[in-house]
């Protein structure tokens, strides 16, 4: 659990630093009058071609991602086996928060959201590239163009983050991705035992940082995008 | 004070249990929860019925005998305090509480609020010892121990094997208890030397014994009497990683 947790947060800073370049993109475009400014459009090719990422990296991360929720719902299973008869009063015992107690509800909300991320972004990618080999930018008719296009990533993002409802799904998962991870970055560091006298506090410190500023900054690129791209 | 009492009654382990209701009128403040209970069960037992059946011994906070879940809290509403140390200043005229047994796979109803703990004495007994001979008591300074692990270690060894950590827990698991015994042993040196085989038979004790796994909530160290810390439990997790990858 700890071991694929570190790991899909290593995959969340990598994923937010590159949509952070979307933001900067736009600030350029919009704000500051720049021509041209494809940072972003850089990364994702990047990405999106490089056959290590595509090939090494990309099945990691899927295999990745599985193995945390097999393992979160075994886990799940295993311990609701641990206390047959609850209580008839109800479990009040002081515990030190909300998302420690409802990790399987906040994973939760990250799959539905993953699905929408999904059908967004990763499925159209992977039929233009592997299956048709044409690809759209909005409500484009899809091309060959289009595919070969370098500079195809940006307006395309662009165009899903016009949906207010969309924003508004993305604002709601990525809080909740927040306090799922406020409790699983620390966690992780019990877990591996290195949650020991001195790091103890600096880990629940870095933890809710952590927790409060990668899910804002990716609710950041979505409001930019919708606002002022 | 008066107070109304539901409480769990169960016959034996085969038999379905349900929660009995009970008024008592006059509780006095300054008894002791357990004085309470004897009360009720003398008030029961004229009443021609049989008494509710649960576990104390010292009754001053050092055994772990006593145990009862009182208003959803292993041990009741106050922090660091066993049932037999709580008392009936804590509750209002007039209050309803329940009283129910630790509940966990791991700990089987024996009878009304009586649990079989005996899981725990099995966990020592894979491996919560030292297993050399150490002689007659030695010179106190003979092996010299930091401070700092000397007082850890002794606050770990505070742990009074009650089982509130795995009552209180979401997940039933014994984790804080089992990890509270390896790390006393582990900061001093006489105990050092099998940590790596002790972790790995204890936590395959405890796991054999159907305790849940620790997903690191923290209620077993909040409601621990004796303020167990979770510390311990980042420690053996850290012990029983290290004997994975080199086993000796
Ligand atoms: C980007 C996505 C995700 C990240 C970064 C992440 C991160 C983490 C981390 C670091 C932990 C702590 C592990 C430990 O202490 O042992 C954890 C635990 C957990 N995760 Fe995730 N997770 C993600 C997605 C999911 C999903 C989709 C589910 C769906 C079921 C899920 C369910 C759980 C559960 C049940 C736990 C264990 C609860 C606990 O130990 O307290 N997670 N996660
Ligand atoms: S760790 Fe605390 S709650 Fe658990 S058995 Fe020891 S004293 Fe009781
Ligand atoms: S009866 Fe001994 S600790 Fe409560």
């Amino acid at each position: 659990m700890a071991f694929s947790g570190l790991f899909l947060i290593l995959f969340l800073t990598q994923h937010m630093t590159i949509n952070l370049l979307s933001v900067v993109d736009s600030l350029r475009l919009n704000i500051f009058g720049a021509e041209e400014s494809n940072l972003f459009n850089q990364a994702a090719y990047f990405m999106g071609n490089n056959p290590v990422v595509q090939f090494a990296l990309q099945p990691v991360l899927i295999a990745g991602f599985m193995l945390h929720m097999l393992m979160a719902f075994v886990l799940q299973a295993k311990n609701a086996a641990a206390r047959p008869d609850g209580y008839q009063y109800g479990n009040k015992a002081r515990a030190y928060n909300w998302a420690s107690m409802n990790m399987l509800i906040t994973g939760g909300v990250v799959i539905g959201f993953l699905g929408l991320h999904f059908y967004d972004f990763w499925i159209p990618e992977i039929t233009a590239k592997y299956v048709t080999g044409k690809a759209h930018i909005g409500d484009s008719p899809a091309t060959e163009a289009i595919l070969a296009d370098v500079n195809r990533f940006y307006p395309e993002l662009v165009h899903r983050m016009k949906y207010p409802w969309r924003v508004a799904i993305y604002c709601v998962s990525f809080v909740l991705l927040g306090l799922h991870l406020n409790h699983g970055f620390q966690s992780s560091f019990q877990t591996t035992g290195v949650s020991q006298g001195k790091y103890v506090a600096g880990i629940k410190k870095a933890s809710i940082a952590f927790a409060v500023i990668v899910p804002l900054m990716f609710i950041v690129v979505a409001l930019v995008h919708f606002f002022i791209s | 004070m008066k107070l109304t009492l539901h409480v769990w009654r169960q016959k034996d382990a085969q038999t379905q249990g349900e929660m009995v209701d009970y008024t008592l009128d006059s509780v006095s403040e300054d008894m002791s929860f357990l004085e309470m209970m004897d009360v009720l069960n003398q008030q029961i037992i004229e009443a021609g019925d049989e008494p509710i059946a649960f576990d104390h011994d010292c009754r001053e906070g050092i055994c772990g005998m006593c145990s009862m879940v009182i208003n959803g809290q292993p041990h009741g509403p106050q922090q660091g305090t066993t049932t037999c140390q709580l008392h009936m200043r804590s509750f209002k005229d007039g209050d309803s509480i329940y009283i129910e047994p630790f509940r966990a796979k791991g700990f089987p109803v024996v009878r009304d609020l009586m649990v079989d703990r005996s899981a725990f004495d099995r966990i020592i007994q894979s491996g919560g010892f030292v297993s050399v001979g150490t002689g007659a008591a030695p010179d106190g300074n003979a092996i010299p121990i930091r401070k700092e692990e000397a007082d850890e270690a002794f606050n770990a060894a505070t742990c009074i094997g009650c089982g509130a950590c795995v009552a209180s827990c979401k997940n039933a698991s014994a984790m804080l208890f089992v990890s509270a015994k390896i790390a006393q042993l582990d900061r001093l040196p006489q105990g050092k030397v099998e940590s790596k085989e002790r972790v790995r038979s204890m936590v395959v004790q405890m796991d054999e014994e159907g305790f849940g796994n620790c997903t690191n909530t923290g209620a077993c160290s909040a409601e621990c009497p004796k303020g167990i810390s979770l510390e311990n439990i980042a420690r053996m997790n850290r012990l029983y990683l290290q004997s994975s990858v080199s086993p000796t």
